[in-house]
This record gives structure tokens, sequence and C-alpha cells, in this order.
């Protein structure tokens, strides 16, 4: 099978990869890049553990031809902390125990990345529709979706101070 | 509940503050980050994946497996039959002196429920092993399957599972678990009211977000090392010890990060068949379920159908109970015969019943075999003896909480298996539930107490 061409910034870095016409982003980050922290719970678009976000938007990694991904910016879990300092959010899902055994982590706090970025204050059914796409077997979900609503909370009080 | 804080006394620390105090988790740090790794994070030059030919009947004979096409498909190493496992057939619970063995690592004559293992094939990639799975030829002769429990026990059902010669496990003799106390009978003809109701609950699959794998690397000083995720390392280690015939120190099983595992990968299913492929090629060897293989051949929780006798006194005191507990064991024991014990320990539940008899069932189905999940063996037992106990409570014309108290077992009375009540606090949890829900509560069991006058 022919190979294309994949040129693309992963968490802020340029890459450069030939890949299958039929690759999937998911394999890529996995096997090429070696960013493990992207999981494969279903590769069939239902469980949202391979959530990164595709400029911005999030997008299920295991659905994703990596040829789409060209030119564009990804953001995988291994790019939310910036500069060595956790994103709040990451503060506040290991602070109110949102991860028991941590394999939708990964998922949940990219789905919940891009829904801090595009709205800054979500009520509560906003952060249970931002996360629907991703299921979490282990907590029940209580958790997560306070821990997103505090990291929300901390983020705006840090804007404002 | 001052009385039963004797039990565990010396596991609890002298100022009690860890309870109600928030520690970080050890993983946490690794599960935000991303950096937890998981066993399919792990990579090995040159490894082999193995993608699994699978049953599609509940019930058939095997008549004939023809690898021949699949062998000569692009980039296939080798394939794995019957003949290829040193000692084939285990169960898993052999362990702790189950027996028989009653599950073939791969299928040999028969298949005994949808999904089974029957040819394993190893190539350089997932997608050349898929397709070289789907181009083994299997012939099957169809048999009559059963489905259903009471079904399987009826006389001229198919037979499962030749390996019991039943279709059920059998306990010393007994075609199953039995509690015996006092004359259940008598207590019937005594009772002012006799009721039965039957309770069904369906298989429940964990489905945990990482499905059940493993990868098996063949080590230069001639042991292998598995990376697994399952929940029993080893139970693990030891079944496959014995199914490959080496000795135990050849095999380094290393895990315990598991992605979800809810009871769901205790069982023993792709490191001995994974760890065979690595001893045959020299390579290692990848086996992950695919999520639609998590969901139909991983062992559910089993289950059961439930019918409870009760003999009941107009003042509320039970004073016969019967259950027949059946449990679906689906093809296999695996962890069904234990579980079904623990069913049969757990009746007639938290209550001094002085007439009691239990029978529970073990039956085998063509159904996916069923196995641990979280209180297994007790979960669904409860469900229907506190839904019992609801129906008995509303038919009186009871409360509740007011029937349950009059029930409710007290230190020092004789359970149903023969063991005397010590530690029950029963009494004392229902009095917290109900100030908690502001649940009228008669000032007789408010004082009432788990231990007895004079105790």
């Amino acid at each position: 099978m022919a190979k294309l061409p994949l040129i693309f910034t992963v968490n802020g870095v340029e890459q450069a990869e030939f890949v299958e016409s039929d690759a999937l982003l998911v394999d890529v980050l996995r096997d090429k890049l070696g960013l493990t922290g992207t999981r494969i719970g279903c590769n069939q678009g239902t469980c949202g553990a391979c959530t990164v976000l595709l400029d911005g938007a999030p997008a299920l990694s295991c659905l994703t031809l990596a040829a789409r991904a060209n030119g564009a910016s990804v953001t995988t879990i291994e790019g939310l902390a910036e500069g060595g300092t956790l994103h709040a959010l990451q503060r506040a899902f290991a602070d109110g125990f949102a991860t028991q055994c941590g394999f939708c982590t990964s998922g949940m706090l990219v789905a919940a990345r891009a829904l801090l970025d595009a709205d800054p204050d979500p009520d509560r059914e906003a952060v249970v529709d931002a996360i629907s796409g991703n299921i979490c077997r282990c907590t029940g979900y209580e958790p997560i979706i306070n821990a997103i609503l505090s990291a929300a909370a901390e983020i705006r009080g840090a804007k404002t101070a | 509940m001052e009385h039963v804080r004797e039990f565990f006394a010396a596991e609890r620390g002298a100022d009690g503050k860890a309870v109600g105090t928030s520690l970080v988790r050890s993983d946490a740090l690794g599960h935000v980050t991303g950096q937890t790794q998981f066993y399919a994070d792990r990579s090995f030059p040159g490894t082999l994946h193995l993608k699994m030919v699978r049953s599609p009947h509940d019930h058939a004979r095997i008549l004939s497996v023809d690898a021949s096409e699949a062998e000569k498909m692009p980039g296939v190493v080798r394939i794995l039959t019957h003949r290829d496992v040193p000692a084939n057939v285990y169960t898993i619970l052999r362990l702790i002196q189950v027996e028989p063995n009653d599950e073939p690592v791969l299928a040999e004559d028969k298949v005994r429920f949808k999904g089974e293992p029957i040819v394993a094939v190893l190539a350089d990639t997932d997608a050349n092993a898929r397709a070289a799975a789907a181009a083994v030829k299997v012939g099957y002769e169809v048999l009559p399957a059963v489905l259903d429990v009471e079904e399987a026990l009826a006389p001229g059902a198919p037979l499962v599972n030749e390996y019991h010669g039943n279709n059920f496990f059998t306990y010393e003799g007994h075609h199953c678990r039995r509690v015996r106390l006092g004359d259940v009978e008598a207590g019937f003809a005594a009772a002012d009211h006799v009721v039965e109701h039957r309770y069904q609950s369906a298989p429940i699959e964990h489905a945990p977000v990482e499905t059940t794998g493993c990868i098996v690397v063949p080590e230069a000083n001639g042991r292998l090392t598995c990376y697994s995720n399952t929940q029993a390392l080893f139970f693990t280690l030891d079944n496959a010890g014995l199914i490959l015939d080496v000795p135990f120190q050849k095999l380094r099983l290393i895990g315990g990060t598991v992605g979800g595992g809810f009871g769901g990968k205790v069982d023993v299913t792709t490191e001995p068949v994974a760890m065979l492929g690595a001893m045959l090629t020299g390579r290692p060897v990848k086996y992950a379920y695919t999520r639609e293989e998590e969901m139909q051949v991983s062992s559910p929780r089993a289950a059961e159908r439930i019918y409870i006798r009760d003999g009941v006194m107009d003042d509320g005191r039970i004073v016969a109970r019967k259950v027949r507990i059946y449990v679906d064991a689906g093809a296999y024991s695996r962890h069904s015969p234990y579980g079904t014990t623990k069913a049969a320990a757990h009746m007639p539940g938290p209550y001094t019943i002085p007439n009691v008899w239990i029978d529970a069932h073990c039956v085998y189905t063509n159904r996916t075999p069923s196995s641990a999940m979280r209180g297994f063996g007790v979960t669904i037992g409860d469900f229907a003896l506190e839904v019992q106990m609801d129906r008995l409570a509303r038919m009186l014309g009871m409360d509740p909480i007011a029937f349950r108290m009059r029930n409710a077992y007290r230190d020092g009375d004789m359970k149903a298996h023969g063991e005397l009540t010590k530690g029950a606090a029963l009494v004392e949890t229902m009095q917290a539930a109900a100030q908690l829900a502001n649940w009228p509560v008669s000032p007789e069991d408010a004082a009432a107490s788990s231990l007895k006058a004079g105790a």
C-alpha cells in the first residue's frame, strides 16, 4: 500500500512520518511517536478513551485517518501540562479522586480541556454533555464532573485575580 | 456498634485518623499525565499478533479443521491447535483442589459456547492475523444447545460438558450445594402465610474500558516474560505452567496495572496460548481481545434464577425459608463452583430463621462461561432476598425496617450453615440508615441491639 507523507504538529512539536493510507491517527501517535497516553478501549469510536484535540476540537483518534491530520495541530494527554506544570484539570482529577483504573482518564481530560477552552464557565449539564462520549466504568462519573467544575472555577479565579 | 470494634482492631491505627482523610492515590499523577504504563503500552521488535478462530455456534461437534489456506497467507508465522498445547484441558480452580479439569485451552472435538477458541493464528501484523484467521475453515455438526438452567437439569437435556457427565457441578457426591437447618416443611405447616417468588438475573458483562490481553516476550535466559492485565497474576502463572508443562520459575508475570477489572480479568484466558506462541516461534506475541471479543467471550457475572419460599407469621416472624438457586455457569466451571458455594452459604440472608433449606445448583449450559464479578455469588442473592423481604412486609402490612428488625440476626444466633453469629451489626446499621433517611422507627426498634439481652 502506498505511503503518504504526514506532517503535523503534536503537542507543539512538528512531526513528519510516512503512513499507510489506511493508518489510524491513534496508531501513529502510539506506535510511531510513542505517545501511549492515548488509550485504545474499543477501536470503534464508542468509548472515547482515544480522544485527542485535532485543531482544538475533540476527535476520536481511533476513527480518524492519520492522513487527515496532515497540516493539523494535535494535542494529546501528554500535551496538557505546560512547562512541567500540571493543567488545572489534571490537578483537580488527581485531588478529587476522578481517576480509578486510569484507562479512561486521558480521553476524559482531553474532552474536558476542549470544553473549558470553549466555555470557561460551564454548568453541570454542559460538563455531562462534554464527556458524554467518554465511558468510565469505575467512578460513576460524579467525581469526574466535580473535578471539571472545580478546575473551571479555579481557572476563572486565576484569570480574575 | 461498639461491640464490633474488636474485629480487625489490630489492623486499625490507634488514632483512627486515616478514616475521613483524603490521601492522593499513588497512581494519580501517572493517570492524569498519561504516563501510567498499561501492558499494551510496551512494544517489542518482531512482535507477532495472535488472532483466535472462534466458534460461531453455541454447541457443535468439530468435524474438521483446515488451516492450509491460512498458512499461505501473507505474514503468517504459525498456527496453533489443541495438538500444540502440552496439557490442553484445565480448570482454573484446580489450584485449590476443584475437580475435574473441564475446559480445553483450544477446542478439541467439540465447542460448547459461541465464541469458544479453536485455532490461534500468529502473524506479523494485526491485519494479517485477522485475515488469516478468517481463512481457517472449520467443519461443524451443529448440536442442540441448552441455554436455560432448569432446562439443562431436565431429563433428556443435551449434555453440555462431558468432563462432568451431568449438567451440574458435583459437590461431595451431591447434585448441588446444600444447607439444612431445622425442619422447613414443619415450619411451613405452622406458618400463617406461605409465599414463594421467583427471581431471575441476566448475565452482566464488566465491560472494562481496557480489553483483556497480554504480551509475552521470550528472554535469552530461556524464560518467558508475560506483561498482562490479569487481576490474578499467580493463578495465571501456575495455570500457565501446568498447561504448558514448564516449571513455574520459567514464567515471569508482570502486571498490576489493570484498566478496569471488576473480576472480569480473574480468569486465565489469553496468557497460556500467547506463551505457547512465544515458545514455539521464539518471538514476542501479543494477544489482545477486540471490544467484540471482550463483550462476547469474556466471562460475565453468572445469571441466576432464585426461588424463595417463606413461611411467615402474622407478627412478622419468618419461621421457614426454602431457597433454590440455579447459577448459570455457562459451558465451563471457571469460578462458578466456588461462587455457587458462596451463594448457598449466604442464604437465608442476615436473618435468624429456625428452619432453612437451601439447594444451590451450579449448572452447565451452552452460554459464555461466567465467573468472578464484584461479590459474585452473593449480589444477586441479596437482590432476591431483599425484594422478597419488602414483599413480605407489604403483605403483612408491616414497615419494612420493623419487619427486618423482627428477623435480624443477633450475636449468638445459630446461622443456617451451623456457625454462631458474631459481630452482627445489622440492627445498628438499620438504625443509622433510618436516622439518615428520617425514616420513623419505633422506640423499641430504636433501642434494639445486635447483642441479645444479657449477652
